[in-house]
């Protein structure tokens, strides 16, 4: 053969497996209203910047006539590419190849493109579109579901690792997502589930469908198990390029800074707030209020709302938001809300973005099925996480700042760099109708006329006790600031602990409370 | 001054403060706390009733088995929780039960 013939042949067998299913199942894919693996792919990496690995890999099972079956990339494509200029590692599962199930090849080539991301301590994105388990490969399946775990394991916390549910992600295949750190699931297409609503029906006589035992929104709302929820898988691929250009590439990097631009916003930040600390507000308002350009890129907006996280930029570096929103369930601290801030404050601490608190919160919620659930191990999970955080932390206390969540909302007592209170702030054990009933017990019960006795009581706690400044005079506080100075006083926090150099106790690793 | 209208604002109550605020989905859906009664046998598990061994009447002793329930391809033993009498059996055998169900109530 001439050089020329060899070239042409590469090309007609490249041509062949690039078709993966087949028109059929191309066009099945379609109707469904998603794109195929190879299109997602192109859609989200940088023109032209794809580079395929593996495509020529077959599997090798023998049993149940699978000998007899051509399976076109195994039912996988991985490559490496980048978005926006940063080296990218990726996978997607291709469901027009025997419905994109896993088995022994097709695990091995996603392995293979995990410990490529590992070495390289580039990000990696798996786009997940699978009907499970190859039953014909047996334990081989299982096998190789164990080893992409093991794997997601030891990147985590070396290198950021998204998962993309663009179809069903069902059994074993769901734990994949779940230990990586970000989850973007789309409306209609993605399902996530342990067990399908067929088994749950035989076993259990229960009955549901399965957009609402593990649809998007299920998971975006109710569960917790997914970031980001997209109307669309061209949405989707948007907020997955806008996450990319928030985080670093690895641990050992910082996430690339941008040209510094001021918020779109010219009002008085102060007005944002209602002064009655009862009254609601969005809290997002004043987070777009501080970030350059106002563009805060918002995490879980739909599940356990009463905590809001998110991405933002100071002077063009990333910084991660954590803050109270008084606009839901008055902005309480409970189970759900304590697993968000406190994954998401790790994943900053692991990727060396600062961390921005800000506060306004009236306790943790009270009730039976919060304490059943296991609130205290729970809410320990937000001061074990902000403890152990060395990246630079700064908090504004905007108002109230009660009991036990003034300490855990990332207090000068869990490490806090720069502690700021706008002199609006409550710093109190409890709020002042609470308190004065308690201290004032007996001057209450003893008058003449106790409501007005209360109130006066309440008042004079008030005046004394609820500002910033008894927490001031200790120091608790560095600064009473004006809110107009809020995002002044940020941009130089950032600034100088640029270097900040904090150590821990040399350890194997800590044992949170999971 | 940027004073946006906030809708669905509700009452609600933390500690001593009534503050207004929106509810969450799971927070207007969740289950209100039901004290245990000690006399009713319920379900652990959803499976199928397989045999009762008691009638009701029957005085019954501590530990005793008084049903089987098969879940999750299972025998569980169902024992009796304390010393009592059966008063009323609301389940028989071949019954698929979900979980929390009452099955057996004692006296």
């Amino acid at each position: 053969m001439s050089l020329k013939k060899h070239i042409l042949d590469l090309r007609k067998r490249k041509e062949k497996v690039q078709q993966g299913g087949g028109e059929k199942a191309i066009e099945k894919q379609a109707a469904m209203g998603k794109m195929t693996a190879r299109e997602r792919i192109l859609a989200l990496l940088d023109k032209e910047s794809f580079t395929e690995y593996d495509l020529f890999v077959e599997h090798e099972a023998r049993d149940f006539g699978m000998d007899k079956k051509q399976l076109h990339g195994d039912g996988v494509i991985i490559g490496t590419g980048t978005i926006y200029g940063a080296p990218i590692c990726i996978y997607a599962q291709d469901f027009t190849v025997a419905g994109g199930s896993l088995g022994l090849m097709h695990a091995r080539k996603i392995t293979k493109i995990m410990d490529h991301a590992l070495k390289m301590r580039v990000p990696l994105i798996g786009i997940n579109d699978s009907g499970g388990a190859r039953i014909q490969e047996g334990v081989n399946s299982l096998a190789g579901y164990g080893e992409i775990f093991y794997r997601n394991t030891l990147a985590s916390g070396v290198i950021p690792q998204l998962s993309v549910i663009l179809g069903p992600c069902a059994g074993g295949a769901v734990y994949s997502p779940a230990l990586t750190d970000f989850v973007f699931v789309v409306d209609k297409i993605s399902k996530m589930f342990i067990t399908g609503p067929g088994v749950i029906e035989t076993v259990l006589g229960e009955k549901i469908s399965m957009e609402d035992l593990g649809g998007a929104r299920v998971h975006a709302e109710t569960t917790g198990n997914a970031h980001f929820f997209a109307n669309s898988e061209a949405e989707c691929i948007d907020q997955i390029k806008k996450l990319v250009t928030f985080i670093p590439w690895n641990n050992t990097k910082k996430a690339k800074a941008f040209p510094p631009k001021p918020p779109k916003f010219s009002g008085n930040i102060e007005d944002l707030i209602p002064s009655d600390p009862k009254q609601p507000y969005d809290v997002r308002d004043v987070i777009r209020a501080i970030v350059d350009d106002s563009d805060f890129f918002e995490i879980q907006d739909l599940w356990a709302a009463n905590m809001v996280i998110g991405f933002g930029r100071l002077n063009g570096e990333t910084v991660g938001f954590v803050a109270n929103q008084p606009l839901v369930l008055a902005g309480v601290l409970d189970c759900d809300s304590s697993d968000k801030a406190a994954r998401f404050i790790r994943f900053c601490d692991a990727f060396n973005i600062p961390i921005i608190t800000l506060e306004d919160m009236p306790g943790y919620l009270p009730g039976v099925d919060q304490e059943h659930a296991g609130v205290i191990r729970h809410g320990a999970k937000v001061l074990y996480a902000y403890s152990e955080a060395t990246v630079p932390k700064v908090t504004v206390i905007l108002r109230k700042a009660y009991g036990g969540g003034y300490i855990a909302m990332n207090s000068r007592h869990l490490g806090a760099d720069f502690m700021f209170a706008w002199p609006t702030a409550e710093i109190a054990v409890m709020g002042p109708e609470g308190a004065a009933n308690i201290i004032f017990k007996k001057e209450i019960d003893g008058a003449d006329d106790p409501d007005a006795m209360r109130q006066l009581k309440v008042q004079e706690y008030k005046e004394k006790f609820a500002n910033p400044y008894v927490a001031a005079a200790k120091g608790y506080i560095d600064s009473v600031i004006e809110p107009s100075e809020t995002r002044q006083l940020l941009l130089h926090a950032i600034e100088v602990s640029a270097s900040k150099d904090d150590h821990r106790p040399t350890k194997k690793h800590g044992v949170p409370p999971f | 001054m940027s004073k946006k209208k906030i809708e669905g604002l509700v009452d609600f109550t933390v500690h001593s403060l009534k503050y207004k605020t929106q509810l969450t989905k799971k927070f207007v859906d969740r289950k209100p706390y039901e004290a245990p009664n000690h006399n009713h046998v319920k379900s652990v598990i959803p499976g199928t009733v397989v045999e009762i061994f008691v009638k009701e009447g029957d005085r019954v002793k501590a530990g005793e088995s008084i049903m089987l329930l098969e879940a999750m391809k299972m025998m569980n033993q169902i024992a009796m929780p304390h010393d009592g009498k059966i008063k009323t059996i609301h389940v028989k055998p071949g019954d698929r039960i979900p979980k929390h169900q009452l099955m057996i109530e004692l006296e």
